[in-house]
């Protein structure tokens, strides 16, 4: 038996799956519209919650984000190297800065434009501990006590990777990893481990947390984990 | 008032133990959902409840698990009057037409569904294919190209924000109608809401328990041999109350 009146509700859930469809073939362009042409200034933060796009989203693999105060916060290199050190959050802030001003690529498709990153050099901690020749590779432990990530000598070598202390001109909040993170400009988000407490140089590259979720080893924006996003540094 | 006031309450039945069994099921996986897919997209729920890869297990699991109770109440053999209610869902009227305007909302004679649940249905039903459709691509994402996952997480995030008020407003309209809160708890309603609220399946109730009397007390009256709109197709019912 049919009931009476007209067919709408098959109409409309149709019509629905049908513009599901279209989301998903165009949507990317639509938020990258959004994203251009919507208001930046929100003092209430809501309009972070609507997906429009260049908003950093926050992912922490523990319970809650870490907590550290910048006076109890240390960061150690060691490993296979000639001097290791251990350096206060003073210490690190004392050192010759680097700023480097960078879209910000996660691996999962958000990316916010031209962040602007305050920290050291890499390359600098790792010449002032003397990397032994049978160093090859960096092991990057959080103090979260899960997080560890890894990038090779000639990969951490590069100038725009950086130990972060501040984005966009203010110290590093704990949802963004501070007091002190890794900011692997080149790479996707994920290399950049948050919450870094200690740089070990290592014989061999041992993946990371992510890693082990299956994403490359070798994070690298636009030539890595099947995407093409614009390369965020060169 | 009329003369029911002194007669005993009498009930009609609104769900059967298959639809209330497949709507609960649904709203234990909603909610599931909902929360866990809020703690992995809200920043600051992120920050409080953390635990990302078990959250994440759980959110793919539930949404997996998701089309199957209502599949399930389709195609099992007791599942025939939630397949004669998805085809009330799916037919639109006149009265329905007429509820939707304040002005004419009086004169609707609607029947078993009024028409904002059945919009509130075929959302939910859409929302179902569209939410596991897209989640699907952003889990296993490998095959699709950048902008695909993109657009896929696109429509997965407006989709849930969209869920958020429709289920939202479901539970707000359902705790203010004490008579529809029972029929999806115990599966009857009081029959002067019935033919106050929904006069035209009030009139196919009392026409197919008259049926079934004069059948000879058959109470196995199939969806096929019901004559509901023979007798009550004019739209000039009286109105109880």
């Amino acid at each position: 038996m049919t009931e009476a009146g007209s067919p709408i509700g098959r109409r409309v859930f149709l019509g629905l799956i049908g513009a599901g469809a279209l989301g998903v073939l165009f949507g990317a362009r639509i938020q990258n519209f959004t994203a251009d042409h919507l208001p930046k200034r929100d003092p209430t933060g809501l309009s972070d919650l609507l997906p429009v796009g260049d908003h950093f989203r926050f992912y922490t693999v523990t319970s809650g984000f870490p907590k550290r105060a910048p006076q109890d916060y240390k960061l150690t290199v060691d490993g296979l190297v000639d001097k290791p050190f251990t350096l206060t959050y003073d210490e690190l802030r004392a050192l010759p800065p680097t700023l480097l001003t960078k879209d910000f690529q996660c691996v999962t498709g958000w990316r916010v434009p031209n962040t602007k990153w305050t920290g050291v050099k890499l390359s600098q901690l790792l010449d002032r501990a003397g990397v032994q020749p049978n160093g090859t590779a960096l092991r990057f432990v959080s103090f979260d006590g899960v997080y560890t990530e890894s990038l090779t000598l000639a990969q951490a070598l590069r100038p725009d990777v950086i130990v972060a202390y501040a984005l966009d001109g203010t110290p590093l909040s704990s949802d963004h990893g501070g007091p002190a993170r890794l900011y692997v400009a080149p790479m996707y988000g994920y290399k950049s481990c948050k919450w870094l407490e200690r740089i070990e140089v290592v014989d061999h590259v041992v993946p990371g947390y992510w890693e082990d979720e299956g994403y490359d080893v070798d994070g690298w924006v636009g030539r890595s984990n099947g995407r093409d996003d614009a390369p965020t540094s060169s | 008032m009329s003369a029911t006031a002194s007669t005993p309450t009498r009930y009609l039945p609104r769900f059967d133990r298959v639809e209330r069994v497949v709507h609960w099921c649904n709203a234990t996986l909603f909610l599931t959902l909902v929360f866990t897919g809020a703690s992995l997209y809200v920043s600051q729920l992120s920050t409080l409840v953390g635990h990302r890869h078990t959250v994440k297990t759980i959110h793919v699991y539930a949404g997996l698990l998701l089309p199957i109770p209502l599949l399930f109440g389709i195609l099992i053999p007791g599942g025939r009057q939630l397949r004669r209610d998805l085809s009330r869902i799916n037919r639109w009227t006149d009265d329905d037409r007429r509820w939707w305007s304040r002005r004419t909302r009086a004169s609707a004679q609607l029947g078993k569904f009024n028409p904002g649940q059945k919009l509130n249905a075929v959302f939910v039903g859409a929302a179902i294919v569209l939410m596991l459709t897209t989640g699907s691509i952003m889990r296993w994402f490998e095959p699709f190209p950048d902008n695909i996952r993109t657009g896929a997480t696109w429509v997965h995030d407006w989709t849930f924000i969209a869920l958020v008020v429709v289920i939202v407003g479901h539970i707000m309209f359902a705790l203010g109608d004490v008579d529809s809160l029972r029929s999806i708890f115990f599966g009857s309603v009081r029959e002067s809401w019935a033919r106050r609220e929904r006069p035209r399946w009030w009139a196919e109730m009392i026409s197919e328990s008259a049926e079934s009397r004069s059948a000879g007390g058959d109470v196995e009256t199939g969806g096929d041999e019901r004559i509901g709109e023979a007798t009550v197709g004019t739209g000039e019912m009286p109105v109880g109350d």
